[in-house]
């Protein structure tokens, strides 16, 4: 076993990327997520990588646009109302089919909003977050080991499928200190034919683009892109069941919000509830089929969220009404405790024979 | 002898630009600067969103298509990823001045080792005939249609003027391309603008003055002519900023 | 002698070719018709060319090959 070393969230995701072999990063200060980029200051110079504050959040996601269409490793990183303003590129990366890592340490919202963490971007990363038919591969951490180890599968994925991937975490993951163990598996490197590196006069030029004017082709290209999805689908899902075996009683909750459960699952355990958790690793793809199998034997889920209630719509689609699914939330930079989620969980045990 | 004939890194297919457009004279005369320098094996475009974007087809470079305005940042990204490769963005009046103003001037300060080719041609053409941040005073658009009212929208952008107040640009020089010799000048500006690149001086910025005869509602000679008579007093030609030669 | 050759189907009839030329060599072929619909531009008057490349110059589609 490897040494561990004690990092903030924020900066495993830096040295994360690093390691993984990104030398590429742009973006713009916005809290909660700015020691990503002060780490990335620091050492890119060091490495031979490039740091670049953009102008804006706007110039940041067109940078990585640039670097990803010349087949390298590249992210940016950000916190919700920049993430808003990267839309346009991250439509434009899905466009164009472009691997790239974008960091999402979010904060509560709408709107200016506050710097305290939140679950409130799930529709956003999970349902496109710009115009178009698109999706990420979004991945949601819930340690700092985890910010680390899904920051480097988040470019391998992307390097795979040619798709952005998005790190949703929140500002509590972002500013918890944990230790950390940086010896990571890294995927062999995927060949990038279609980068745009100069033609060396050697074959065709290569053109990255979104622009599809016929109808017929633009509708092909996103028959043939979804049908990639679908193998993201079917290969991808990635999740963790706690005390699963024998629940009658679900939780759905990722990230912070799962920790704060398995608090109280233990504790409601120890009061003779049978209850586990069915923590989503990755949002998109959502482990639909988990939960599907879940409402199979237990008597109801519990979607635990720091939000108005997002994950919840893609876990009542997952069990199709089978079982009752209710919230249990904070909204707007507040995390729910323990104590709330037990209470949730022992109204669930009270009112629910299946 | 062949005294004139198509570059290798114009591509050979027809342009959707319109009878008597510009476009197509700055696309040549890049595309021939790319074969004098011997580049176009490691050369980079950027196309805009306007009349232009399809200009990822006609250049036989590797292409990259960019968000309206954002083709500076994609720039960016792509030198910095390579500095050996050689990058340029093709962006029109809308895309540089506009809506990608912020781009435009940020990569400039930064003194980005890129070459742009500003087409400024007073109106959006891919639309239709809108007001352009450079429509000049007075110009009916047809979000102008009663002429282009200062007082209500403002003056048009000197970008070449803007851009030499700012320490980071090498190089930036306004051309026309409405005759003969005005197209031989800017031949000259947008080789010196791809060789500032070759040499890692800086930032290269060349805007040429061009027609848009189908939404100036004028024939392609007209146009050129108001190029002399309207757009040439309003924007003067010639060198801005040459930080090499001062 | 300098010889002017066209890719008449690329061309799109704007003359800017015909304005340029210092001799009078092109003009604007009435009869005919491209595939592009145009009226393409011809040579009227060869015999007079000088081989400037002034048209080829002002041509936007590139369709100006000249040759001494």
């Amino acid at each position: 076993m490897s040494d561990k070393v004690l990092m903030k969230g924020n900066e495993a995701i830096a040295e994360a990327a690093i390691i993984a072999g990104c030398r590429h990063y742009f973006g713009y200060p916005i809290t909660p997520q700015t020691e990503v980029a002060a780490y990335m200051a620091k050492r890119m110079p060091k490495i031979g990588g490039t740091f670049l504050q953009a102008e804006s959040e706007i110039a940041a996601i067109n940078m990585v646009y640039g670097v990803a269409s010349t087949g390298k490793r590249v992210m940016t990183s950000s916190s919700s109302p920049g993430i808003s303003l990267k839309g346009e590129g991250i439509s434009y990366l899905a466009g164009a089919d472009l691997p790239a890592l974008i960091v999402n340490v979010q904060r509560g919202g709408p709107g200016l909003g506050g710097i305290q963490p939140s679950q409130s971007d799930y529709f956003q990363a999970t349902k496109g977050g710009a115009h178009g038919d698109f999706h990420m591969i979004v991945l949601a951490p819930a340690s700092v080991q985890e910010m680390a180890e899904l920051t480097v599968k988040g470019f391998d994925l992307a390097d795979k499928y040619r798709m952005t991937t998005m790190l949703l975490a929140d500002g509590t993951m972002g500013q918890m200190m944990e230790p950390v163990s940086l010896d990571f598996d890294i995927a062999e490197t995927v060949e990038k034919p279609w980068a745009t590196t100069g033609t060396k006069m050697e074959r065709e030029h290569n053109i990255v683009n979104s622009l599809f004017l016929q109808p017929e082709a633009l509708e092909r290209t996103n028959f043939e892109r979804f049908e990639r999805y679908k193998v993201v689908e079917e290969n991808e899902v990635l999740y963790e069941e706690y005390m699963m075996d024998d629940a009658e009683i679900c939780i759905a909750a990722f990230g912070i919000a799962a920790r704060v459960s398995k608090n109280a699952i233990n504790e409601a355990r120890k009061q003779g509830i049978k209850v586990g958790l069915i923590r989503p690793i990755t949002l998109w793809p959502f482990p639909s089929a988990q939960f599907a199998k879940a409402a199979e034997r237990v008597s109801s889920i519990i979607s635990v969220e720091l939000s108005m209630g997002q994950m919840i719509e893609d876990v009542k689609l997952a069990v199709e009404g089978k079982v009752p699914v209710t919230l249990c939330n904070r909204a707007g930079g507040m995390i729910p405790s323990p104590e709330q989620v037990l209470e949730a969980i022992k109204a669930a045990n009270n009112g629910g024979d299946k | 002898m062949v005294v004139f004939d198509k570059p290798h890194a114009l591509a050979d297919v027809p342009m959707h630009y319109c009878p008597g457009c510009t476009h197509g004279i700055v696309h040549r005369l890049v595309a021939e600067v790319i074969d004098e320098l011997g580049i176009e094996g490691k050369t980079i475009g950027i196309a805009p969103v306007g009349c232009s974007v399809m200009a990822y087809d006609y250049f036989n470079c590797d292409m990259i298509e960019a968000a309206h305005g954002r083709a500076p940042a994609v720039a960016t990204g792509v030198k910095r990823s390579d500095p050996n490769n050689i990058v340029f963005t093709y962006q029109g009046d809308g895309d540089l001045a506009s809506i990608g103003m912020a781009e435009t001037v940020h990569s400039a300060a930064r003194n980005e080792n890129i070459t742009v080719i500003f087409i400024n041609n007073a109106i959006y053409g891919m639309t239709g005939g809108q007001m352009a941040p450079t429509s000049l005073p007075g110009q009916v658009t047809q979000t102008s249609p009663y002429g282009r009212d200062v007082n209500a929208c403002g003056f048009p952008i000197k970008v070449c003027e803007m851009l030499s107040q700012l320490d980071g640009p090498e190089y930036l020089e306004r051309v026309a391309v409405n005759n003969v010799k005005n197209v031989k000048n800017a031949k000259k500006a947008i080789k010196k603008a791809f060789e500032n690149q070759v040499n890692n001086k800086g930032f290269s910025l060349v805007e040429v003055v061009s027609s848009c005869p189908t939404n100036w509602g004028l024939t392609p000679k007209k146009a050129l002519e108001w190029i002399d008579e309207k757009m040439i007093p309003y924007y003067p030609l010639g060198v801005y900023k040459d930080r090499s030669a001062e | 002698m300098a010889v002017l050759t066209f890719k008449t189907d690329k061309c799109k009839g704007c003359g800017l070719c015909v304005d340029a030329c210092p001799k009078g060599v092109l003009a604007l072929a009435t009869d005919k018709i491209n595939k592009k619909g145009h009226h393409p531009v011809e040579a009227v008057n060869p015999e007079a060319c000088i081989a400037c490349a002034f048209c080829a110059t002002m041509c936007p589609d590139c369709i100006i090959k000249v040759e001494r």
